[in-house]
């Protein structure tokens, strides 16, 4: 259908990209409003958490944003080192704030949804706590991006950054459950895995595709700014050399 | 109307609910119109920087870019 | 040695922060003296390689037939040798100013042992990146810091275990595991990075 590697071409990336914004736009929009109607008015509140449960339809796919998009960065990161394909650092680049925006949101959905249930806008939760770890990895590669000015450099100094970062993941994920159950206190209400009612995962799932939807108009937007950002360095040079 | 007023109450939660939804949803949109807000400048900057490049040339000014 | 004087520093300050309670400081001592070791080890990061930079032998470094691998895992040595080393030699004595439980003391020393020089590992890898940078440290910690996270857990950890009878082996292996994936690793992906620095 498409031809992948002909896109790593940044001119044959706009008109495929422009061409597909729109329709991906409209998709979005749709799953946005089916999601929203599902999660405020057809889903029933929880039976224990009542109607707190709903914060539920937007912290998760935050949540899942987050994790979503470092692993599309680590990727692109990946690529561009590997095979210097000219769009993955790119790529990188765009979707960072995309990843830290959402990894805020998870947080800030998450005390929203804590204080309620737990009686605390933050608990030292597992959880909580490699997000709060993932939104700093986050900061540290946007930093370098921006300390850095020299565009090559930039790029794969926050490539190696990025993929350090993905192998630290796992493990700093692992080290913080263990540090948790350590300390975990008992009175904690589990919210995770398949207790959750079927009636609530059909409003989940829709708002999940319907944020990655906006992830990849978003992404599409961010990219081709950062391609134009490019190529207007490259005339600037250009023109200054004379 | 009642059931307006209840649907906003969420069951008592409407503190909670509330403020997760419309926090989503500033962000989201803040971010959308920021990309592109950028992504249009970019456009004008390599609209004017591609017809600076074209009759500088056949001025042979030299251009402070 | 002023990474020690760093190291001592910042742990009297927590009494004065805490209080000098015995039994709170005995609670929190592991955690403290490795949250001081983390940051003595991060502050003399940006002169890993800051210096040979400036003077042009990092250049030489990288011409020479010696792998820059190779370079790096030197470099990473001789950062624990400066740094690590001496943390580990002095964490005792701050183990007896917080009250620390004699069983305890083995641990620390071993964790510490096998938990610094991951330190250094993943520590150079932020030093390698941020070499070229003008005033990179504070970006350097940001860059560091959060990848320290597991050894500190693993690290405070083993103590916290051997102090409730557990005997802290489990979070010694994880330690060790944790060494065993860095030392691979970093010195990879600190040549790269220095690679890239001076093209």
């Amino acid at each position: 259908m498409v031809n992948w590697h002909r896109l790593a071409n940044p001119k044959l990336f706009l008109t495929w990209s422009r061409r597909v914004l729109p329709w991906a736009a409209v998709i979005t929009a749709l799953l946005l409003a089916v999601g929203l109607y599902l999660s405020l008015f057809v889903a029933p509140p929880d039976y224990q958490q009542g109607d707190t449960v709903r914060i539920m339809f937007v912290h998760v796919p935050s949540a899942w944003m987050a994790l979503f998009t470092y692993t599309v960065m680590a990727g692109a990161s990946a690529a561009g080192l590997i095979w210097k394909s000219p769009l993955s650092h790119l790529t990188a680049k765009a979707a960072a704030p995309i990843g830290a925006s959402f990894t805020l949101l998870a947080l800030a959905t998450g005390a929203l949804w804590g204080q309620p249930m737990w009686g605390t806008w933050w608990v030292w939760d597992a959880r909580l706590t490699s997000v709060l770890i993932l939104f700093f990895l986050y900061l540290g590669y946007m930093a370098i991006w921006q300390a850095i000015d020299d565009y090559t450099r930039a790029a794969k100094s926050a490539a190696i950054l990025a993929l350090v970062g993905f192998v630290n993941v796992p493990i700093i994920k692992f080290s913080v459950d263990w540090w948790n159950t350590l300390h975990q206190p008992a009175s904690v209400l589990r919210l995770d895995g398949p207790s959750i009612h079927p009636t609530l995962l059909t409003p989940l799932f829709v708002m999940i595709a319907a944020f990655t939807g906006y992830f990849i108009v978003l992404l599409l937007i961010r990219l081709e700014r950062e391609i134009l950002a490019r190529q207007a360095q490259t005339l600037r040079r250009a023109q200054a050399r004379g | 109307m009642e059931s307006a007023v209840q649907f906003l109450d969420m069951g008592g939660y409407a503190l909670f609910v509330w403020p997760a939804f419309i926090m989503v949803a500033i962000v989201m949109t803040a971010l959308l119109i920021w990309s592109w807000r950028d992504l249009r400048r970019e456009r004008q900057t390599l609209e004017l920087l591609a017809e600076r490049r074209g009759s500088g040339e056949t001025a042979g000014t030299g251009n402070d870019a | 040695m002023l990474v020690v004087v760093f190291f001592v520093l910042t742990v009297t300050l927590f009494p004065l922060g805490v209080g000098p309670e015995a039994s709170v400081l005995r609670r929190i001592a592991p955690g403290v003296i490795w949250v001081s070791a983390l940051l003595a080890a991060m502050l003399s990061l940006d002169r890993l390689f800051q210096v040979d930079f400036e003077d042009g032998s990092l250049d030489q470094l990288a011409l020479a037939p010696l792998p820059l691998e190779l370079v790096a895992a030197a470099k990473c040595l001789a950062h624990w040798l400066s740094t690590g080393l001496p943390l580990l030699v002095i964490s005792p004595l701050l183990g007896i100013l917080l009250n620390l439980s004699g069983e305890a003391y083995g641990t620390l020393l071993l964790a510490m042992a096998i938990g610094t020089p991951s330190l250094s590992l993943v520590g150079a890898i932020g030093a390698a990146l941020t070499v070229g940078i003008r005033r990179g440290g504070v970006l350097l910690s940001l860059l560091v810091l959060p990848l320290y996270i597991p050894v500190l857990i693993f690290g405070v950890g083993a103590i916290d275990a051997a102090l409730v009878g557990l005997g802290g082996n489990a979070h010694l292996l994880v330690l060790a595991a944790i060494l065993l994936i860095a030392l691979p690793l970093a010195p990879w992906a600190v040549a790269g990075a220095l690679r890239l620095n001076l093209e």
